[in-house]
């Protein structure tokens, strides 16, 4: 059997990007430990629904944790009080009877927020549209494994890969940074023979538009890393500053970006 | 053919100035260490004085301090930059922010911890520094017996001589010098300075802990074999061998001198 539990919301309520927010205390009753963090919400909206007041708007989707939806921070951290998982795979057993959750969303100039707890990522498109693609011709498949690529190699194109582009990162800096987000989508392409062509002009290109959003300058304090929920490696900052460095520095003849 | 923006005026850009001047400044830190160990020798300061003067009055020398206070400089101004755009980032703060739960202390709070090492450094410079080319230390003379090897130390007038002077009179050497040891004892009799320096190298630690990794990341580097050795020399040479051995001169002069 479940257990059940009483707890004290304080959630940022904002009508939108334009008002200024405050934080409301809603009391969420009877809540099961095996409900998920959203589900809570879920079942504390439609309480407020039937008292015929505005629902808590957030922001979620798959509710299995790959689609990178979900956000909200919970006492302080990026999706809650647990490491390595999005906001819709923390449960309730996580909290206690009688707990005070407070509950903001992402802070960041390039995230504003668009209703309570919901923030505009259009951001992180723009960043990904700026270079975080590769150029393929069109015609025949291609045979499987024509290409040799050694594993290594491929598990850590693939690890970077993994990024869901949450936003945790960036939520967890002290300095709203997106620089964990940028070094992902960066190293999923600098690693793999696919993505060379576009190589040196993709690095200036995504570091141009990251800037232009209005992100913050990292100081390798880690907790990006410590808080993502994929597990994406503070190597690829590093993998990222020699991306671009080696393009500004090296490659400047072989760059011809388009913006 | 880039049309993209100038590396200066980029996020990575700005970090890669802190990185490099903080590696100098790291540098810098050994060779000022190694040298003012002369001041443990308990030889009236006969070999720390000359120490002095070679290191003002030597081009190669006086070329790197220059680049040392543009490094300081533009560190500190580059860091101010950087924490101003990363306010900016985040206009908003958090009502609750559980820092320790991803992150250590020190790497969070560089700045509190470089405003210190400024403060200190502007005492540092003024206490010795600008004493020191400002004849506002004293001078000395040390008579030394080539024979027997015996030397003799006597506070002397500024005006019988220039600076600096070395001579042999009846196989006797006389080395007149400003006495910077004199004005280093004086200064590290004070309590106050000593607690101050002592605290300003306990703040170096926890920055150089955080910064000398930090830097190398910054410059891309990550490496199975390499990272650990730079993450081993920036926790033992200098987040605990060079605070803890600049941090022993003022109470060496204050509690065994």
């Amino acid at each position: 059997m479940a257990q059940h539990m009483n707890l004290t919301l304080k959630v940022w309520r904002q009508k939108n990007d334009k008002t200024k927010g405050k934080f409301v205390t809603i009391q969420a009753k009877d809540i099961a430990d095996d409900m998920s963090f959203l589900e809570m919400l879920d079942v504390v909206n439609e309480d407020l629904t039937r008292k015929g007041e505005d629902p808590i708007y957030f922001d979620h989707d798959c509710r299995e944790g790959i689609c990178g939806m979900c956000s909200l921070v919970i006492n302080g951290r990026p999706h809650g009080p647990k490491y390595g998982i999005t906001t819709c795979q923390l449960h309730m057993r996580s909290f206690h009877d009688g707990q005070t959750i407070v509950i903001e969303p992402w802070r960041a100039a390039a995230f504003p927020v668009l209703k309570d707890l919901a923030v505009d990522r259009t951001s992180f498109d723009r960043i990904q549209q700026a270079g975080g693609y590769v150029n393929v011709n069109t015609g025949g498949v291609p045979d499987a494994n024509t290409i040799p690529i050694p594993k290594r190699i491929a598990d850590e194109a693939f690890e970077s890969a993994t990024c869901i582009g949450c936003g945790a990162c960036v939520a967890a800096c002290k300095n709203a940074s997106a620089m964990l987000f940028v070094s992902a989508k960066i190293s999923q392409f600098a690693l793999l023979p696919q993505g060379q062509t576009e190589r040196y002009e993709r690095a200036q290109a995504m570091i141009d538009q990251m800037d232009a959003e209005g992100f913050g300058n990292c100081t390798n304090t880690g907790a990006c890393e410590a808080e993502c929920p994929k597990g994406i490696k503070l190597s690829n900052i590093a993998r990222m500053n020699r991306e671009y460095f080696g393009a500004k520095f090296f490659r400047e003849e072989d760059v011809h970006t388009h913006s | 053919m880039s049309n993209s923006k100038p590396v200066l005026n980029s996020s990575l850009g700005r970090k890669l100035i802190m990185s490099l001047t903080g590696i100098f400044l790291c540098l810098f830190l050994i060779v000022h260490l190694i040298g003012n160990l002369q001041l443990f020798k308990n030889d009236a300061g006969y070999a720390f004085n000359q120490y002095a003067y070679f290191m003002t009055h030597f081009t190669p020398i006086k070329v790197v301090s220059y680049l040392l206070y543009a490094s300081i400089i533009l560190h500190a101004i580059y860091a101010l930059v950087l924490t101003m755009k990363n306010k900016a980032a985040r206009p908003i703060g958090y009502a609750q922010f559980n820092g320790a739960a991803n992150s250590k202390w020190n790497s969070r709070n560089m700045g509190i911890l470089g405003t210190i090492i400024l403060v200190f450094l502007a005492t540092h410079m003024y206490n010795f520094w600008w004493k020191y080319h400002n004849d506002q230390v004293p001078y000395v003379e040390y008579r030394t017996d080539l024979a027997t090897g015996e030397t003799a130390v006597q506070e002397i007038q500024a005006t019988e001589f220039n600076d600096y002077q070395v001579t042999v009179e009846n196989n006797v050497e006389i080395i007149k010098a400003r006495d910077l040891y004199k004005q280093v004892d004086f200064a590290f009799q004070n309590i106050g300075i000593v607690i101050f320096y002592v605290l300003a190298m306990a703040a170096l630690s926890f920055h150089l802990i955080h910064g000398f990794k930090s830097a190398f990341q910054t410059l891309g580097v990550s490496h199975k074999k390499y990272v650990p050795i730079i993450e081993f020399l920036g926790v033992w040479v200098f987040g605990i061998i060079i605070p803890i051995g600049f941090a022993l001169m003022p109470l060496y002069f204050y509690f065994v001198k």
